[in-house]
């Protein structure tokens, strides 16, 4: 029946109720975006994820597809629910590292300490017991304390109430569910509605200014400020991990599917592994017991020279026993391509350590990679151990490699891996580049070494003077003339390059387009590098 | 430290074919494991099979559309003829434009299917071309001639070594214009029916000038202007040399005129081809892997999911949900000692009567069996448990009626699913892969969307009710099951009266214009028509009633099947995690609450905190989680010595004034330099000592 029209107010909220709800059915990938990005770190309330995922069927399917999980699995990592690892953080302030040392060596009972705060809600009194404690040891520091760490743990004391503004993570409307006590109960549903552009301000605002806050320590203030590698070394091996048994309960879990990556190699799959610690061992073990008896080729990833190029040669040169060389890697890849597909029986086991390694992460060497182990003779088996590794692969090399994906976190430290990494602690010894520079000089003239030593002693003179840009070009060249060491301009610059290709030399244009000329090797080594050379002639 | 970068190759030769060693683990192989791995080849085999078939199907329909496109093409140039359009077309190259979807590698079999189709009935010349392989036009034509004329070496001489593809190659001046001249030289030699060699006389024969295909696998990856070049000059040999270019398209066809100026692309006459999408590649190949009875292994509902949505929300790509078929199908009959009973219903009868009482022994364990058992008479109970032969018998029967549930089910799951894909928002999911997992998960009936559904069905028009039942009965009818021919038998009355409603309505209604009195005949229409709405809603109930109890009798989820371990593969969450694995998740993990993994008691913490005695690594990390963009590395060092200090007992107040032990500060540098390998920190030259956090927030 239609009755005389009925005209009636409607509010702005109930307009934008509409609104909302048309658009949720549009996009409900960007309302999901954002719930992800802020999602909860504590597990999320069955209740919320009904919420959340009646506003998308589709999001639902996907959930129940992918968290589709037995319960007795105990060590799999991707459980937990991805809120719960990456969240968004707000910026610190200042020293807050020193800060929460104390927090963690002074909270009692020697095992549990929080290291974020935040995580336990306001109402909590743990913080308030750290707080006491640290108040309480106070002038016990003071005497003994170097100044600024004495300045920091006195901050330190106040560090309970700063920590809900200065903890403040994204999450916190989240975490303050039903336990909550003390927070108002206004302040969530308020919290919640500001936190994602704060989220994406945060981030700005802390990588948009160039100031850095952090203290003007430097490691000159220790005693050792670096270690070398052989001193660092002898020191862990003096220091051993307490959890021997756990990690040996690791491996052998890790251990125990060496038959099962075995079958699934031969069935043309490739094994990777992933996971935190090093895999060496458990690639190790597995060569050994598994391989023993097959062609097996170990490439170690990590080496900082490795090349692609060098990979395939040793194919080529010791599996396929041909030695004439290739014109380029497409090439020597046909090849082997075509060897393993004329000869059926033809079996490689290819074992990488790092796939991900600095020099194998270029897309050309990962093309490669992935069609060699497309190839059905050759098996791949490989570790990551890189946070980003994962990008390094498009869609057509995944299918190439064929993955399939094993966990095995063994907490085993890095240290074959990390050998070669140039921290920024660890003193070089220098024992390398003096042996590199002593090799290439010897294999070049008098009087190529003449002109080095010049340029040596010199850099040496000017070691004190940090504004010294290098020797200028033509300074040089005088000198060299003088000692009779060129005849032309030319045949100096025939000599550089020869020095520039061994990474010798650097040079540098200066203001005026002068030419300066520095040795990129540190000051020891020049030293003895000077020594020796003395010392023979 | 070893500084060997390839540090081993052993050069033993083992040849022996695989497989079954590995499939238990190691152990001896057992009977049971041989034909475990032998059902496993088999049925692979017989999947790849079907596979290849269907695809072959699929592509049918396009491949004939280019080839006579590509046969058309270059019968115009050959006809010389001196017409306006020809003379118009004439320096165009024929070109085709395949849209083949964003599933990159499934390109590669249509590509070699459609290369091997071209060379078996049109021409032995095409060239597959890769974008990534090219950087410049000069590489374009060398590989264009390498293709064309070594390959003709290579199968002229077919004795000689295979390098003399290589050889070959070096001595032509690589242009267009000498291709041109060995086409000609090759079109008009008469070998092509040489008796003399076993090769050509099993070639097909070509037509007089068989066309030469380029095909650009990847069009998007070319560089533009390696293509732009390389077509200008194929323009220019077109009247010497007939070229006809295929370009697979990932996109749609807008890139091809992204890529190519206007210039360019008016040299070529374009044609578009469409291919099958990737979805209804997919519901293909799940009609044809899944919702069948002619295969014997079934995958469970969530595995079904775990599939589908790798499928939609990371690659729609076919060949990796083919892949994930095959690896539940490898876990399946790796894991599962029962798999020796999944294939076909014969030969499971034959394979039973070689059960071994450790076999036997091994099925009076599974869960459905057990609860099967516990169903049953006490003195039956006792004889399932004890007599091997009664068992077997048994197991025999209850295998025939897993096979009999399979073959009921499919055609209902079809008729519920033709019935709610009619209905609006698809109450029930669109796609019948939907449809089917959900049932395979739970009662279908419990379900709300199912209740929704069926209310609708109240609502629908009567007509399209009808259409959609007889479409119903003709899939149940179509199925031949005896076992289902009762119900559809009781469908069909149903709805032949629900039909006959109208006609009766109609005669009526006859009868009643005789009636004169206008009152009368409004009044009695009136009755009539509300006892014809009463009696169609009556009969609409009726038929939905019936319906409802016919999904309840044969939608069970397999789970209420005894025995339904020996078909069914359901661990989702193994296959997820070898599909699908999050390797950062599993690394935060480790880093964050390290009890995770080494199940320490003194590992052991509530959320978010970390104890002190947790391993090196944690801790640093943990420690500069609190950080901003840059760390102090001298800060780091002293946070982390009070955290250890305080864990190994030691008073932090005697603590702080000390110098850093030399122990600690080597495991610091440790420490950092793993997380430095792992991709959290690196070295910065903004600041003395500090170095760069590579993460954001909390992660």
């Amino acid at each position: 029946m239609l009755g005389p029209l009925e005209v009636r107010f409607v509010g702005d909220e109930d307009v934008m109720g509409h609104v909302v709800e048309k658009q949720q059915g549009l996009q409900p990938w960007c309302r999901d975006v954002v719930q992800t990005l802020g999602s909860v770190r504590i597990k999320p309330e069955p209740a919320e994820c009904d919420q959340e995922s009646a506003e998308s069927v589709n999001e639902r399917g996907y959930l129940l597809g992918l968290g589709a999980a037995d319960a007795d699995q105990p060590c799999d990592g991707m459980l937990r629910a991805g809120g719960d690892l990456f969240t968004f953080q707000s910026m610190r302030r200042r020293n807050t590292v020193a800060k929460l040392g104390s927090v963690l060596v002074c909270t009692p009972g020697g095992g549990q300490v929080t290291s974020q705060p935040q995580k336990s809600p306001p109402g909590h009194d743990q913080p308030y017991k750290t707080e006491n404690r640290t108040r309480g040891k106070k002038q016990c520091f003071e005497s003994t304390a170097p100044y600024q760490l004495r300045t920091r743990l006195k901050e330190a004391a106040d560090l309970s109430e700063d920590s809900e503004s200065q903890y403040s993570s994204s999450d916190d409307g989240h975490s303050h569910t039903a336990d909550t006590k003390s927070q108002p109960s206004t302040a969530t549903p308020h919290r919640k509605s500001t936190r994602n552009p704060n989220l994406v301000e945060e981030y700005f605002e802390a990588h948009s200014s160039g100031k850095v806050l952090t203290s003007d320590l430097t490691l000159q203030k220790l005693k050792t400020p670096r270690l070398d590698q052989v001193v660092l070394r002898e020191l862990l091996g003096e220091s051993c991990s307490p959890f021997t048994t756990e990690l040996e309960r690791l491996q052998r879990r890790s251990n125990s599917l060496f038959h099962k990556w075995m079958l699934q190699l031969q069935l043309e799959f490739s094994v990777l592994l992933y996971g935190l610690g090093s895999k060496r061992e458990v690639l190790e073990t597995f060569r050994r017991q598994m391989l023993a008896q097959r062609i097996h080729l170990v490439v170690n990833g990590y080496f900082p020279s490795l090349s692609i190029k060098a990979i395939l040669s040793s194919i080529t040169e010791e599996v396929l026993e041909h030695e004439e060389p290739f014109r380029n890697s497409t090439e020597q890849l046909n090849f082997i391509r075509r060897r393993f597909k004329e000869d059926p029986s033809l079996e490689l086991y290819l074992l990488i350590h790092n796939i991900d390694g600095g020099l194998l992460r270029g897309l050309r060497s990962q093309q490669v990679l992935s069609e060699l182990s497309s190839l059905p003779g050759l098996h791949l088996l490989a570790s990551i151990d890189h946070i980003n590794a994962p990008l390094m692969w498009d869609q057509t090399s995944c299918s190439l490699y064929n993955w399939l994906w094993f966990e095995a976190t063994s907490f085993q430290s890095y240290a074959e891996e990390t050998s070669y990494e140039n921290s920024l602690l660890v003193r070089q010894s220098g024992v390398r580049a003096l042996s590199a520079l002593t090799h290439v000089l010897r294999s070049l003239t008098p009087n190529a070494r003449g002109i080095f030593k010049l340029l040596a002693q010199s850099e040496l003179e000017n070691k004190d003077n940090s504004s010294y840009p290098g020797l200028s070009f033509h300074e040089f060249y005088q000198q060299c003339r003088e000692r009779f060491l060129v005849n032309s301009d030319l045949t100096l610059r025939a000599q550089l390059t020869e020095f520039r290709d061994h990474r010798l030399l650097r040079s540098k244009r200066g203001a005026a387009g002068v030419e300066y000329l520095t040795i990129p090797v540190d000051e020891t080594t020049l030293t003895d590098f000077l020594a020796m050379e003395e010392a023979e002639t | 430290y070893s500084t060997s970068n390839l540090s081993k190759c052993f050069m033993e030769w083992k040849p022996s074919r695989v497989g079954e060693r590995f499939f238990n683990k190691g152990k001896a192989v057992s009977e049971n494991v041989r034909v475990r791995f032998a059902t496993y080849e088999s049925l692979w085999q017989q999947t790849k099979e079907e596979i290849e078939a269907l695809q072959d199907n699929l592509n049918k329909k396009m491949f004939g559309s280019l080839l006579s496109f590509i046969k058309n093409s270059h019968s115009d140039l050959q006809s010389k003829s001196k017409s306006w359009s020809y003379q118009m077309r004439c320096s165009e190259i024929p070109t085709a434009a395949l849209v083949l979807g964003v599933n990159v590698p499934d390109h590669e079999m249509t590509f070699q299917k459609l290369s091997d189709l071209l060379q078996e009935s049109l021409t032995p010349y095409v060239v597959c071309l890769q974008g990534k392989d090219f950087t410049a036009v000069k590489q374009v034509l060398q590989t264009v001639l390498v293709h064309l004329i070594g390959r003709r070496v290579y199968d002229d001489e077919d004795e000689e070594d295979v390098f003399s593809v290589d050889f070959s190659q070096k001595k032509i001046f690589c242009s267009m214009a000498s291709l041109c001249g060995w086409y000609r030289a090759e079109t008009q030699k008469p070998t092509f029916s040489s008796p003399g060699k076993k090769r050509k006389s099993s070639s097909p024969q070509y037509e007089q000038s068989p066309p030469v295909v380029i095909i650009f696998k990847d069009l998007e990856s070319f560089l533009p202007k390696v293509l732009q070049d390389f077509l200008v000059i194929c323009s220019n040999y077109i009247q010497q040399l007939p070229l006809i270019l295929i370009f697979g398209i990932a996109t749609s066809s807008v890139a091809l005129h992204r890529m190519l100026p206007q210039s360019v692309s008016s040299l070529l006459c374009i044609e578009l081809f469409q291919s099958l999408s990737c979805t209804e590649h997919l519901a293909a190949v799940i009609d044809k892997l899944i919702l069948t009875t002619k295969f014997p292994f079934k995958l469970s509902g969530k595995v079904l999911r775990v599939l589908t949505s790798i499928f939609l929300y990371h690659d729609f790509s076919v060949r990796n949900f083919i892949k994930g078929f095959q690896l539940s199908l490898l876990e399946h009959f790796y894991s599962q000692p029962l798999s020796l009973l999944c294939c076909a219903l014969n030969e499971a009868n034959a394979r039973v009567q070689d059960l071994t009482h450790d076999d036997c022994e091994l099925i009076r364990q599974v869960p459905s069996f057990m609860r099967y058992v516990e169903s049953q008479d006490p003195e039956k109970q006792v004889e399932l448990l004890t007599k091997d032969h009664y068992l077997k018998d048994t197991v025999r029967k209850l295998l025939n009626d897993l096979h009999v549930y399979h073959e009921n089910y499919l055609p209902v799951l079809k008729c519920l699913h033709i019935l709610t894909t009619s209905l609006p928002k698809y109450p029930l999911g669109k796609q019948i892969r939907d449809l089917h997992s959900t049932c395979l998960e739970k009662e279908v009936w419990e379900t709300e969307d199912y209740s929704s559904a069926f209310q609708l069905f109240g609502m629908m028009a009567k007509d399209e009710l009808v259409s959609l039942l007889t479409r119903c009965l003709d899939v149940l009818k179509s199925s031949e099951q005896d076992n289902l021919e009762d119900s559809v038998q009781k469908l069909e009355e149903l709805l032949t009266r629900f039909q006959n409603l109208d006609k009766e309505a109609t005669t009526t209604q006859k009868s009643l214009q005789r009636k004169t009195n206008l009152y009368q005949l409004q009044k009695a229409e009136t009755m009539l028509i509300l006892a014809v709405q009463r009696c169609t809603f009556f009969h609409l109930f009726l038929i939905i009633v019936y319906f409802c109890f016919f999904c309840r009798d044969y939608l069970l989820p397999p789970e209420t099947q005894p025995l339904h371990e020996v078909t069914y593969f359901s661990a989702a969450s193994t296959l997820r995690r070898h599909l699908n694995a999050a390797p950062r998740n599993a690394l935060q993990t480790a880093l964050n609450n390290p009890y995770y993994y080494l199940q320490n008691e003194i590992l052991k913490s509530e959320t978010g905190t970390i104890p002190n005695t947790a391993p090196d690594i944690c801790i640093v990390y943990k420690l500069h989680l609190e950080c901003g963009r840059l760390i102090n590395l001298y800060d780091w060092l002293q946070a982390f010595a009070m955290v250890v200090n305080a864990a190994e007992g030691n008073d932090p107040d005697t603590q702080v004034g000390k110098p850093v032990d030399k122990i600690l500060h080597a495991r610091f540098i440790r420490a950092v330099s793993e997380l430095e390998f792992l991709g959290f920190v690196k070295p910065t030259k903004r600041k003395t000592d500090h170095v760069a956090r590579l993460t954001w927030g909390g992660c």
